[in-house]
């Protein structure tokens, strides 16, 4: 399903906001007091929270596929204490624990290193986690990761990404191990710094929802699984046979040569991998491949 | 109903490991995680990987550190296991392609720790665990282990004979996250429990929010002892504002600890005059914390971390993604200037009672990693110990599930008969279970843990006294059909109280009270407090009527986990009046060896819990290690 909705276009009013609950209640009184409101009223036609100078609008997407009210896609809008330092992951947890505890989203780590958190936000995705709110215009709008099928509210299906992270043998596999008793396998500080930045990947899906390469074509592999068989082709340890073999896998039609060099991947990488500098270099790599076996 | 000879319960460094070794062995395994494997917390950490794997390092030096580091509550053949492993589990994980980082000769490059008399904490960047759990997940995708991520693990299949040691775990019983659906998955051999962290215990943690130490809570309520639990570690540099982890490799490398006055407090203050800022966690907490007490803090909140004269080339080839954390969550420059930590709750040395094999005192039941106590950090843990464990531990757990044969363990489980039980400790309410309520609504609310545990009958006695024991299948059918009456339960009762006010409560007093610094008042405050929330919860239902990812019926049952943990928490850091590693009492400022050389265990004892204590095992191999006076 699509997440572009028709947004309603009247703010709302001052006094609209002013019925909502007063805060320095429980979060508990608050929640039943609103579960009172919302019986009564149509469900997400009005704002949470108090609209003031401490506080600002967070205009979250909500969808859930057996929910009476939430069947049709809508934005509800939640009146978020500023606090300094505040994410969009914050506010987002301070909307669900003292708003609506239905308010569904994936987050694990705080830290933007479990990559749970892509969100589109303000119209570009980003990780809820890293975001600061003090780095967005009000109202900040938060809807689920476009081009992929929405499970309920921010959650997306992630299977798709997953299926094509998997679909370029994306392990290891050694050449010639060192015979010896604990012996590693030797690696340049050159080398380990050429791959560094393609094993930051996180999996947040972030770059594969910003690719309209992708949006249209499912069986493109898109630019984290690129980046993944980059990570490996260009390891020494694993050597030039099976360098060729994994460039042979990038080397098909939905492989690297749909990457139309947009950057839009790159931009929106929460941990600065040059993914469409890593597809260009995996696309010559292959052209001379190819070259090489005239 | 699902079916595997081996069953991993969660898909991080000891999950993972665990998974691969038993597939290697010829299992079939399967993971069930409540996230997708890469969004484990494993790959939050940081600092590297113990391991001696160098000319002039040993593993008994490791060993050594480790056991002086655990204040001597280790026990001598979990730590010898751990250091004599460590070394082939990291080259095993270099074997697998792991992006170690490297010195000129092409070799991986290991760095000093906190604590370690060798630099032996192998790293790749200030990233190792991001690449440890990519590493292993890469290898699962290799073998096609199979994974059922995003399905959440609430309850154990285990068996309900009188004496724990007797029972016998068929399996768990797991909730489609996605879907609703909720499941038998029966295991043939084995659950292994690899749950990680029970952070969220306290809310200002290094720890991710889901981090909830489901599996420690499960086994402790199938009959498993948790051990060592009151042992918290704060870790001295984390970011005030997040509770974002600030690596020790900061340290290691050189990193500056300064106070308010800019006085390098470790030394001018002499709280460890030798080693300084690489001094135990434990220490270096407690220091930063009393230099702010006495007024020497920034803020009254913080002490300034400083890697500045490190230079750039040096933080960004080595330590690049602390830059990145310190821009991101605490909008500071490392480079241009000093960053703010404090000391944040970090890891439990606690954990369900197992052997070197991974095995708890309930057949068939497993524990590894963070969830589980061997015990090899004792009462405190060394950075660059947990990784090893997970990859060493995880890997013994797998094999053993697998069947094969490790030897006799030295390591014993479950209650002897000759061991101390705890009968004064003078607690203000009664912990466990909330009374029985009978045909009360309430009894649905926590499970129906009050009496029978999480387990289901496999006594004829209670099936009229005719019938033969129940089958394995019975025996998890029954805690489907619990556990489907209890989701039922939580999901229609349409009023009552919200987990997420109790979890704010819970948090805020045992940050309050069960911190760095203890002293009985505020341990009495925190199980007083433990008790409301407990008794409040009885009343927990869930708002959202959804099958579809209802994050807030997994948060409600979270919450139980959370209340059992804190409880146990607590009631060790109670009845150990003395001060070791990172338990301290103000009441009692020294070590008292001749009383304490024991662990703190605590048996779930059908609601009534039974605290006891098991004695420490100081033998090794080819040496007893005599505890000393721990200066650094």
């Amino acid at each position: 399903m699509s997440t572009q909705i028709q947004e309603e276009a009247d703010e709302p009013t001052e006094t609209e906001a002013e019925t909502a609950p007063a805060e320095r209640q429980s979060p508990g009184d608050r929640r039943r007091a609103e579960k009172r409101t919302a019986s009564d009223q149509a469900v997400g036609s009005e704002p949470v929270g108090r609209a003031d100078d401490d506080t600002f609008r967070l205009k979250v997407f909500r969808y859930d596929p057996e929910v009476e009210g939430k069947m049709e896609p809508r934005f509800d809008d939640f009146y978020v204490p500023r606090e300094k330092g505040m994410t969009v992951l914050d506010a987002l947890i301070y909307a669900r624990d003292h708003y609506d505890t239905t308010l569904t989203f994936r987050h694990s780590c705080r830290q933007a290193v479990c990559g749970s958190d892509a969100f589109f936000v303000n119209g570009r995705q980003r990780l809820g986690c890293q975001t600061q709110i003090s780095d967005l215009e009000a109202p900040i709008r938060v809807e689920p990761l476009p081009h992929q099928d929405v499970v309920k509210d921010l959650v997306v299906d992630m299977e798709h990404f997953y299926d094509q992270m998997h679909a370029v043998e994306p392990f290891f596999q050694e050449d010639d191990l060192p015979s010896g008793d604990l012996e590693e396998q030797r690696q340049s500080r050159e080398n380990r710094e050429k791959i560094k930045m393609s094993t930051r990947c996180i999996w947040c899906g972030a770059c594969m929802s910003s690719c309209n390469i992708a949006a249209g074509d499912n069986e493109y592999l898109g630019p984290a699984a690129i980046n993944k068989a980059y990570r490996f082709a260009m390891d020494d340890r694993e050597g030039d046979d099976l360098k060729q073999h994994r460039l042979n896998i990038m080397d098909q039609e939905h492989g690297v040569w749909r990457c139309q060099t947009q950057f839009s991947c790159t931009n929106v990488c929460p941990k600065d991998i040059p993914l469409t500098e890593h597809i260009q270099e995996l696309k010559r790599e292959a052209v001379k491949q190819n070259l090489k076996f005239w | 109903m699902h079916e595997h000879d081996v069953l991993v319960i969660g898909g991080g460094g000891a999950g993972l490991r665990a998974a691969i070794a038993a597939h290697e062995e010829g299992a079939d395994v399967a993971i069930v995680t409540k996230l997708h494997p890469v969004r484990s917390h494993t790959g939050a950490a940081e600092g590297g990987i113990n391991a001696a794997i160098r000319d002039g390092d040993s593993w008994d030096l490791h060993a050594y550190d480790t056991m002086k580091g655990s204040d001597y509550l280790g026990d001598a053949p979990a730590i010898e296991t751990l250091a004599q492993d460590s070394p082939g589990e990291t080259v095993q994980l270099e074997h697998w392609g792991m992006p170690f980082s490297r010195e000129d000769d092409g070799r991986v490059s290991q760095r000093p720790f906190g604590g370690l008399s060798f630099p032996r904490t192998t790293y790749a960047g200030a990233e190792t665990g991001h690449h440890l759990l990519h590493t292993m997940y890469e290898q699962v995708v290799k073998r096609g282990i199979q994974v059922y991520d995003e399905w959440y693990v609430s309850r154990l299949a285990v068996t309900d004979e009188d004496d724990p040691s007797d029972r016998q775990c068929h399996g768990v019983v797991a909730y489609d996250i996605k879907t609703g659906q909720i499941e038998g998955f029966k295991a043939r051999n084995g659950v292994i429990l690899a749950t990680g962290g029970l952070g969220q215990v306290y809310d200002h943690t290094t720890n991710a929010v889901a981090n909830t130490g489901d599996g420690a809570a499960m086994a402790y309520r199938a009959g498993a002892p948790l051990e060592d639990m009151e042992f918290i570690q704060f870790h001295p540099t984390t970011l005030p504002s997040t509770g974002v982890l600030i690596s020790e490799g900061v340290r290691g490398e050189g990193g500056i600890l300064y106070n308010a006055e800019g006085e390098r407090f470790m030394f001018e203050y002499g709280y460890a005059n030798n080693a300084g800022e690489l001094a135990s966690r434990d220490v270096v907490s407690r220091a930063e914390l009393t230099e702010i007490n006495e007024g020497r803090g920034v803020d009254d909140e913080y002490v300034y971390l400083d890697m500045r004269h490190l230079g750039e080339e040096r933080i960004t080839d080595r330590l690049e993604n602390i830059l990145h954390l310190a821009r991101d969550f605490e909008g500071v420059d490392g480079l241009e200037e000093p960053m703010p930590v404090k000391p944040g709750q970090h890891y439990a040395m606690g954990g369900v009672e197992t052997n070197e094999h991974g095995q708890t005192c309930i057949d068939g039941l497993y524990a590894a990693g963070e969830c589980a106590c061997v015990s090899v950090h004792g009462s405190n843990r060394l950075g660059g110990n947990a990784l090893p464990e997970l990859i060493v531990f995880g890997a013994r757990a797998g094999r053993h599930a697998a069947g094969t044969d490790l030897g006799e363990p030295e390591i014993a489980t479950g209650k002897a008969d000759e061991f101390e039980t705890e009968d004064n400790l003078d607690t203000p309410v009664e912990p466990g279970a909330v009374a029985d309520g009978g045909e009360d609504e309430s009894a649905v609310a926590d499970g129906g843990e009050r009496t029978d545990g999480s387990r289901v009958s496999s006594d004829p006695r209670s099936d009229g006294g005719e019938t033969a024991v129940a089958s394995a299948d019975d025996v998890v059918r029954r805690a489907v059909e619990n556990e489907r009456t209890r989701v039922e339960y939580l999901i229609e009762k349409d009023e009552g109280i919200q987990q997420a006010e109790l979890r704010e409560k819970l948090q805020k007093s045992m940050t309050q009270n069960v911190n760095v610094f203890r002293n009985e008042e505020g341990l009495k405050q925190a199980l007083e407090d433990i008790r409301e929330v407990r008794e409040a919860y009885q009343d927990v239902y869930v708002d959202d009527p959804s099958r579809t990812f209802n994050t807030d019926l997994i948060h409600t049952i979270e919450m139980q986990n959370l209340i059992d943990l804190a409880e146990a928490i607590t009631l060790g850091a109670l009845a150990r009046d003395e001060f070791r590693g990172a338990h301290w009492r103000q009441e009692h400022q020294e070590r008292k060896d001749d009383e304490w050389l024991k662990h703190t265990m605590l048996a779930w004892d059908d609601g009534t819990p039974d605290l006891y204590y098991k004695p420490v095992i100081l033998d090794g191999e080819e040496k007893t290690y005599e505890p000393k006076v721990r200066s650094y």
